[in-house]
């Protein structure tokens, strides 16, 4: 949660409303389960740990609402470490999902390098799985657990095939953007 | 444990290309309906190397194989096998590199209903020109290298998918092809029949036959030694699967400690 919160303030200065708003749009029916109060705790941690600044907006009410959030040195750091990062399991879905939402938002990394980091380490597992596999005698009790193991990587493989087609198309679109939206 | 570490990776990634592709390209219709299936691409294959392609489907991996196993004609660009331009050839020559450098494996098998294994496997020894009995006896040793000979006058559909595969493999392997291409060789296979079919492969590998594989199916790809992935016709990332670092198999499968 800590690093999600950092990367999607990573784009731009942002109210904890905002994060919030953009964390439910991201993550659709998933994100209603959502406490609205976990932002703020977050966001309270990260103060206190050094990673993100905060700033009172002048001539507003005290509400912790009021409060524009970015990130310092660290918090930057931390958000490129976040992102770099390849394992297996895990990151859980909503975790790479994220990753890849925040890495376009703000233009930190590009998604499609992201999924195919990930790619090359879960193929890499899934190797050593299928070379364990084949060393197996047929219908070994043993191969029966490499077996799970291979499906559940092969599963993932498989989302990151969708990924990596939704990125594509959406990289596609802003290259196309781009121009227009600059001065 | 892993037969793959125990060889020295220079064995294989020293040795020269069997096939080489430059700007290699595939396009159909015409104008504003132009579709590169195939984009400019270069692509190397060495000697006993095992090289798996990826990618969505419509990505091109289909066309790019039927452009390297001079089954369809490039549009642009250069393909070499051992040295020789096949873009350049002409009908006769390509219909002959075809039956004697390239062996062909197929998703849905293309096994003859009505011949038994062994005559499937005997056909392109005799298209070849081989005599009956010489295509006979090389029949009978391939099916002995793909563990089934005790299945030689058995018809296709007396058999189970991954055995079937591995009699179309036989043949793919008939006149010692410089290198087998394979086309979603476990598209139509179940989990054990696939492992079944990427045993045979690794043996064939161990072997120093050069393959290349290409496949929707990422345990067929983990197999290899180099993967590359293709999008919109243009290959996008290579992985190189062999000599890398080992997982912990147990932390895989959930045992901590």
């Amino acid at each position: 949660m800590q690093e999600v919160v950092l990367a999607m303030l990573a784009k731009e200065p942002s109210h904890g409303y905002e994060l919030r708003a953009r964390l439910r749009e991201a993550l659709g029916p998933i994100g209603e389960a959502m406490n609205a109060g976990q932002i703020y705790v977050t966001l309270g941690r990260l103060e206190k740990a050094g990673l993100v600044a905060s700033e009172r907006e002048p001539g507003l009410s005290d509400r912790p609402d009021r409060k524009v959030y970015e990130l310092t040195p660290a918090g930057q750091q931390r958000v490129a470490d976040w992102l770099a990062e390849v394992a297996w399991p895990g990151p859980a879905p909503a975790e790479f999902h994220l990753k890849l939402v925040a890495a376009a938002a703000g233009r930190l990394a590009d998604p499609l390098a992201i999924v195919d980091a990930q790619r090359r380490e879960l193929l890499r597992l899934l190797r050593d799985t299928q070379r364990a596999a084949l060393a197996e005698p047929t219908r070994s009790t043993a191969g029966l657990l490499l077996e799970g193991v291979a499906l559940r990587l092969q599963a993932d493989l498989r989302w990151l095939e969708a990924c990596e087609q939704h990125w594509a198309a959406r990289t596609g679109e802003q290259d196309r953007e781009a121009p227009r939206s600059e001065p | 444990m892993s037969q793959a570490a125990d060889r020295p990776p220079a064995a294989r990634t020293g040795r020269d290309p069997v096939m080489v592709s430059r700007r290699l390209s595939k396009w159909f219709g015409k104008g504003d309906g132009l579709v590169r299936a195939v984009d400019e691409v270069d692509f190397e294959v060495r000697a006993a190397e095992t090289v798996a392609v990826m990618g969505p489907s419509g990505c091109g991996k289909s066309t790019l194989l039927h452009l390297l196993g001079a089954l369809e004609r490039p549009s642009g660009g250069e393909l070499e096998l051992a040295g020789s331009r096949v873009d350049r050839m002409g009908e006769r020559a390509l219909a002959r590199l075809r039956r004697t450098a390239i062996g062909f494996v197929f998703q849905a098998f293309h096994l003859v209903d009505e011949l038994t294994a062994q005559e499937n496997v005997e056909l392109p020894a005799l298209l070849a020109g081989a005599s009956p009995r010489a295509a006979r006896q090389r029949a009978a040793e391939l099916l002995d290298r793909v563990g089934l000979a005790d299945r030689a006058t058995f018809l296709p559909a007396a058999l189970s998918g991954g055995q079937r595969q591995r009699v179309a493999i036989a043949r793919a392997l008939s006149n010692d092809p410089l290198v087998v291409l394979a086309d979603e060789p476990t598209g139509n296979l179940d989990s054990a029949a696939t492992l079944e079919v990427l045993r045979l492969f690794d043996r064939l590998r161990a072997g120093g036959q050069t393959l290349v594989i290409v496949t929707h199916d990422s345990r067929v790809a983990a197999t290899a030694d180099r993967l590359v992935s293709m999008r919109d016709g243009a290959l996008v990332d290579e992985t190189r699967l062999s000599g890398g670092t080992r997982g912990n198999l147990g932390a895989l499968a959930g045992l901590e400690g």
